[in-house]
């Protein structure tokens, strides 16, 4: 691995702990705002962590292409990589530094200056260049997880791009279409690093399993394609209540109703996945990748009933939105970023006290995510009742009896900080003691005498 | 399927809106950068969509009325900090939840929702 992959990898990992230290200091903003308005108020603590989620997990998915990517590709690091990885960490960087200074854009998920976007184009486009490049290098048929890469690589940037259309005032001339387009790109954008973090959850267990034919198979494939559709069409569950066009709603609505298939697919393959998981139960990697299929399958059932307008009516502007955001962030992506580094750095070779405390940090990240998960789901279905059913207009008498669900969530949250902290901890351990493979060291050390004897020589000859 | 994403696309870049009666005034804009650089939306919803730590705002203006609001945004309360906004500013940002209240209801009416699940929401 070289240099600047590993202080990639450092840096993704060291953005996972700024978004758990922020989102549990402002979930005590949210509970306390008269105590935190003065120095560190939500307003300014909600982006932070918000900004360290989403990049964590872009940076995270795309630290795992990178490196399998030499694999699969037979490819070296290259130039334009390097211009990625160094300018999206001083553009990410820059981006907290004017949080600090509470210089936002105000836009959801996106809440920095907009001309910072302009680096991070760059920096995509950078990888973009590189990835297509050695892909050109691959032969015909290519395995589901390259397509899963490409999509999300390409797709990122369209929703990127789709999400700064805002600043042609044609597209601010009417504040629905604004919103419209505005959670169009978003909730396409999370389809993008899913089907990039997906492709690298399947590219693991194939080299696990030591069986190519998962990424091949026929039935991969259909789910891909039932993903993709879902990734490009049903985004529009998040304005349901919105008066646009109905044909935006009628069609999220019908697309989102084709995931059942995949949910029914999970509890199929239930059994065969637990003896998979009793088979694999001293791999670190895989824990994390069961374990994330348990909140895929918690998770998917959630945004299935969410999806039905009928039910969306209650839990929309809820908490549960939230539960449901945190699912997929920590119980899914998280889960499968945290086996997909682990795999790199080959934590399952680390000394077994290291390797203990990982697994202490991943049983208390279990036992804490499900209580912060219920919390929300208990305080969204509160809220959805008195807000919906009761027809409550004061907000405060509303919010009363959610507080203290939020009040469990909160303290659920510093013991899952704990938790995933104990986990890089050991990860930046085994990043430290990182060695490349053997042979490059006895390449590495052959070429280093032989540059040795060389100068020897011309100093004798000099004397 | 990349066809259909850009024509799917396009067909909600033109007819999301297919009305676009509403335009913005220059005050409205200049209401909606300052909610933006102020970043409103961190605690606040429109349509549901935002923070949830203060209330919804899409409706307050026909709701509660604009001198409500004026008090609120003007000097903050315990749990909403003060600004320091200006007069100009607080008029602007009072256009544009103005503005953004007549696009439309945020809460979806029992009567709207169709058998099938779905709701007929129609024109404004």
């Amino acid at each position: 691995m070289s240099r600047s992959h590993k202080i990639f990898i450092g840096f993704a990992l060291a953005l996972l702990l700024t978004t758990l230290f922020f989102g549990m200091i402002a979930s005590f903003a949210f509970l306390y705002p008269e105590v935190y308005n003065k120095y560190l108020p939500f307003y300014q603590l909600r982006p932070m962590h918000v900004s360290a989620a989403l990049f964590w997990i872009i940076t995270g998915a795309t630290a795992g292409i990178l490196h399998f990517k030499k694999d699969v590709f037979q490819a070296k690091e290259t130039t334009s990589e390097k211009v990625f990885i160094y300018l999206w960490i001083a553009t990410v960087v820059s981006i907290f530094i004017f949080y600090a200074f509470k210089k936002f854009g105000g836009r959801e998920y996106w809440e920095f200056p907009p001309f910072l976007g302009i680096p991070i184009l760059i920096a995509w486009l950078s990888l973009m260049f590189g990835y297509f490049q050695a892909w050109t290098k691959r032969t015909k048929n290519p395995p589901l997880y390259v397509w899963q890469w490409s999509t999300g690589i390409v797709f990122f940037l369209i929703t990127f791009l789709e999400q700064n259309l805002y600043q042609i005032p044609w597209f601010r001339q009417s504040f629905l279409t604004e919103i419209t387009i505005q959670w169009k790109s978003n909730g396409a954008m999370v389809g993008a690093w899913n089907q990039m973090i997906y492709g690298t959850a399947l590219f693991i267990m194939t080299r696990i399993l030591g069986d190519e034919s998962v990424a091949i198979s026929k039935r991969a494939f259909a789910f891909y394609f039932i993903g993709l559709t879902n990734l490009m069409l049903n985004w529009g569950h998040h304005i349901y209540n919105l008066p646009a066009t109905s044909f935006i709603r009628h069609t999220a609505y019908a697309v989102s109703m084709t995931e059942w298939i995949i949910f029914i697919a999970i509890c199929m393959d239930f059994r065969s996945k637990l003896s998979e998981a009793r088979k694999f139960k001293h791999l670190i990697a895989h824990r994390f990748m069961m374990y994330a299929e348990f909140w895929v399958y918690l998770n998917l059932f959630l945004a299935l009933l969410m999806s039905i307008p009928a039910i969306n009516r209650y839990t929309h502007g809820t908490h549960i939105t939230v539960a449901h955001a945190m699912g997929a962030t920590i119980g899914i992506n998280t889960m499968i970023l945290l086996g997909s580094l682990g795999y790199i750095l080959k934590v399952d070779e680390l000394h077994e006290s290291n390797r203990k405390m990982i697994l202490k940090g991943l049983s208390i990240a279990k036992i804490s995510l499900l209580v912060f998960w219920l919390a929300l789901v208990v305080a969204g279905l509160l809220k959805g009742y008195r807000d919906v059913a009761l027809g409550m207009t004061n907000f405060q008498e509303m919010m009363q009896p959610v507080i203290t669900s939020l009040k469990v969530f909160s303290f659920a949250g510093i013991s899952l900080f704990a938790g995933i902290a104990i986990i890089c901890w050991n990860y930046f351990i085994a990043l430290k003691k990182y060695h490349t493979p053997p042979q490059n060291i006895l390449i590495d050390s052959a070429a280093l005498k032989l540059v040795k004897k060389q100068k020897l020589e011309q100093v004798i000859e000099q004397i | 399927m990349s066809v259909v994403f850009a024509l799917y696309s396009f067909a909600v870049y033109a007819f999301s809106d297919v009305q676009r009666k509403n335009k913005p005034s220059d005050e409205v804009t200049a209401g909606w950068k300052t909610w933006q650089e102020k970043n409103c939306q961190s605690c606040h919803q429109l349509y549901g969509l935002g923070g949830y730590m203060g209330p919804d705002l899409t409706n307050t203006a026909s709701d509660k009325g604009k001198e409500y609001m004026r008090s609120f945004i003007r000097y903050g309360t315990g749990k909403m900090p003060n600004f320091h906004l200006n007069e100009q500013e607080v008029n602007e940002l009072l256009a544009f939840l103005s503005w953004v209240d007549k696009s439309g209801r945020s809460k979806v009416a029992d009567s709207l929702v169709h058998w099938t699940g779905s709701y007929r929401i129609s024109k404004r």
